[in-house]
């Protein structure tokens, strides 16, 4: 099957050669299509420091298909949805939509576009519409906020 | 009644309307023979339409079958194609990309073609058709197969994969998406657009019919004065000139090659008089205060008098208690015989106890009761509307088993259907009135408005009730059925004329901005 030589491949590379504050491995051995991320919060950012993980799905059709990406760890921010789950965690991220997806981007063009996001949030397409707000309006708050989220519940002791 | 003055001293379309006072209650048949070209047909007049609208309640229009879409769009290709010089394939992608704005698209491309390729993920030209080919050395990118063997195609961006994959890929967002005008090239970053061309040589002759009828969609999509039918499976779309902007004067009712009515305005069936914006806020408010209404169109009721429950299974609101006998009006619950005779009036809210009201639950509760007076009788005639019909196909089924006692032929009993288009299309005018009278404001209009309506009502409840005959007598009822059917669809005409002449003078409603 098509997807899974791909899989592989992109895996292997990602394993020997992870983009900076990435770290990717399988949730579970005998099922390719379910990621375990761990990502550091990028320095310069209010998430420095912190240890967020990621739970990624490949549809049976990747790369035909998006992904999804759900942040696990709870993080404050205007482009991640704190909503109660199934949505808690999702991301609003323009190329993880049906018709923006391309079956030639790679998951770690998708990873490190998350991890840039972290840096640089995109208030214009938010999901959460009162942090994009504040984001906007008062960005001392807003980081203030992440920061105290980031020691609850990111700072890597559990 | 003085309303039919109204009407004499100002003709809708110049028609002769002769009616005669003293036959409404009785004998509403008895109209001349003026109008007895409308027996053969119940809606003939509307099919004239395109010839020359001459109601003031109808637009000009014209319909296109797949095949006049088809051929609107190759003219537009070639015409581009000639004046741009580039093939047709490629003015076809510039002209979707443009939504089909001729002018726009020429005087841009005149003034920087580069520029406006490029933007439509033309690119630097192509010209000879296209190829798939093998690659020596060559890895998908999507897939990472690497067999030498393997067909490979690239457009002119050069961005390249694997036969199956970029197959895959549009056959995915053809038939999965419905993406046709404007798939991309599967590379990440590349806004290049497929092409017709390339598509066809990569996809299943079965996936290029779909893409087809996907690009035929978008024509019609994309200009603002073509609209599909929005009956399911129809494939005839509709042209016509009313801009938005005239939605507040105008209810633009067309009517495709199979007959399915519809208004290009908002694309919900026929809701003349109602203005579109008015449908919109009325159905909302429906939706929101379903819950408060929805007992009103519950199928039974209680007798008046004797509080035994009565089912109504016809479409007629006359209504004969089983038990006690006592007639009654299924609408307003009041006595029938106060409908006939004096003109009781059912249709008309009394506003004068809401005048009176002092503190705001008197208040609320009056406006409550005045939305369900309308509510009620807007849901009725759709209720009623729906029993008339099912009346009708049981009727018609007992025809065909009776047909060969009685000594009518079938065509003979084809007024019967008659009838019965006549009733589902002024139930169906009737029901929108009362959507149109709950935002009607108070003036001297209203009143005939209000005439008209009753008028109608009187004429529909008077058909509908013949209706409830026994088929065996229907036969003998011909000539007063034919007469109550052509009664019925004047009456409808005199009020759509008189609303739609208001409307487009921009008098009425209270909520219309
Ligand atoms: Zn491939
Ligand atoms: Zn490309
Ligand atoms: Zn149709
Ligand atoms: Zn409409
Ligand atoms: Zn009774």
């Amino acid at each position: 099957m098509a997807s899974q030589k791909r899989i592989t491949k992109e895996l292997g590379d990602l394993m020997n050669s992870p983009p900076p504050g990435i770290a990717v491995a399988l949730a579970d051995e005998a099922n390719l299509y379910q990621w375990k991320v761990t990502m550091e919060g990028p320095a310069g950012s209010p998430y420095a420091g912190g240890k967020f993980d990621l739970s990624i799905n490949l549809p049976q059709n990747y790369p035909f298909k998006p992904p999804t990406v759900v942040f696990t760890t709870k993080i404050y921010h205007p482009n991640i949805s704190n909503d109660s789950p199934p949505n808690s965690g999702t991301m609003c991220l323009g190329m993880l939509k049906d018709s923006e997806w391309k079956p030639s981007t790679k998951m770690s063009a998708v990873l490190e576009f998350a991890r840039q996001l972290l840096k640089e949030p995109n208030p214009d397409d938010a999901v959460e519409t009162k942090i994009a707000e504040q984001y906007r309006n008062d960005r001392g708050a807003y980081e203030k906020e992440a920061r105290d989220w980031v020691k609850r519940y990111a700072s890597g002791k559990k | 009644m003085d309303s039919e003055d109204e009407f004499m001293s100002e003709p809708p379309s110049g028609d002769e309307i002769d009616f005669d006072e003293g036959t409404q209650d009785s004998d509403i048949g008895s109209l001349s023979g003026d109008f007895d070209h409308d027996h053969d047909n119940g809606f003939g007049y509307e099919k004239d339409i395109l010839a020359n609208p001459q109601k003031p309640y109808e637009v000009d229009y014209r319909i296109l079958s797949p095949k006049d879409i088809h051929s609107h769009q190759e003219r537009q290709f070639n015409e581009v194609s000639s004046i741009i010089e580039l093939p047709p394939e490629q003015a076809a992608i510039l002209l979707r990309y443009m939504r089909w704005n001729k002018e726009k698209l020429i005087e841009s491309y005149m003034d920087n073609p580069e520029q406006v390729l490029e933007a439509a993920g033309l690119g630097p030209t192509l010209a000879a058709s296209p190829k798939t080919k093998t690659v020596k050395g060559f890895t998908c990118e999507i897939c990472y197969e690497d067999d030498p063997t393997m067909q490979t195609y690239a457009m002119k961006c050069g961005h390249r994969y694997c036969v199956g994959c970029y197959s895959h890929y549009l056959t995915q967002k053809v038939k999965e998406e419905g993406e046709a005008a404007r798939i991309e090239c599967p590379f990440d970053g590349c806004h290049r657009i497929v092409d017709s061309k390339s598509l066809k040589l990569l996809v299943d002759p079965s996936i290029q019919d779909r893409y087809e009828v996907l690009l035929t969609r978008t024509y019609v999509d994309d200009k603002d004065n073509l609209k599909w039918c929005p009956a399911p499976e129809c494939e005839y779309a509709v042209e016509c000139a009313v801009k938005k902007r005239d939605l507040n004067h105008i209810v633009p009712t067309v009517r495709c090659a199979y007959d399915h009515s519809f208004c290009f305005g908002c694309s919900l069936s026929d809701h003349r008089p109602a203005p579109c914006s008015l449908v919109k806020q009325w159905l909302k408010k429906c939706e929101d205060d379903s819950e408060t209404s929805n007992w009103i169109s519950a199928n039974t009721k209680e007798c008046p008098k004797c509080r035994s429950t009565i089912e109504k299974n016809g479409g007629c609101n006359h209504m004969t208690c089983r038990k006690c006998k006592h007639e009654f009006c299924w609408m307003c619950m009041g006595p029938w015989s106060e409908h006939g005779t004096s003109w009781y009036n059912c249709n008309r809210f009394e506003e004068k106890s809401g005048a009176d009201a002092r503190d705001a639950q008197a208040r609320s509760r009056h406006s409550l009761e005045r939305y369900l007076h309308y509510y009620n009788r807007y849901a009725n005639h759709e209720q009623s509307a729906k029993l008339d019909k099912d009346l009708w196909i049981k009727t018609e089924k007992k025809m065909t088993s009776l047909q060969t006692q009685s000594n009518m032929s079938w065509i003979e009993v084809q007024f019967l259907d008659t009838a019965s288009k006549a009733l589902q299309a002024c139930r169906q005018t009737l029901k929108w009135t009362y959507a149109f009278a709950f935002y009607l404001q108070r003036n001297n209009m209203t009143e005939i408005f209000e005439d008209n309506q009753k008028d109608l009502e009187m004429a529909v409840e008077n058909l509908s009730q013949m209706f409830e005959k026994p088929v065996n007598e229907l036969g003998s009822l011909k000539v007063e059925i034919l007469d109550k059917t052509t009664y019925c669809n004047r009456r409808r005409e005199i009020l759509l004329s008189d609303t739609a002449e208001n409307l487009k003078k921009g008098t009425g409603c209270t909520s219309l901005v």
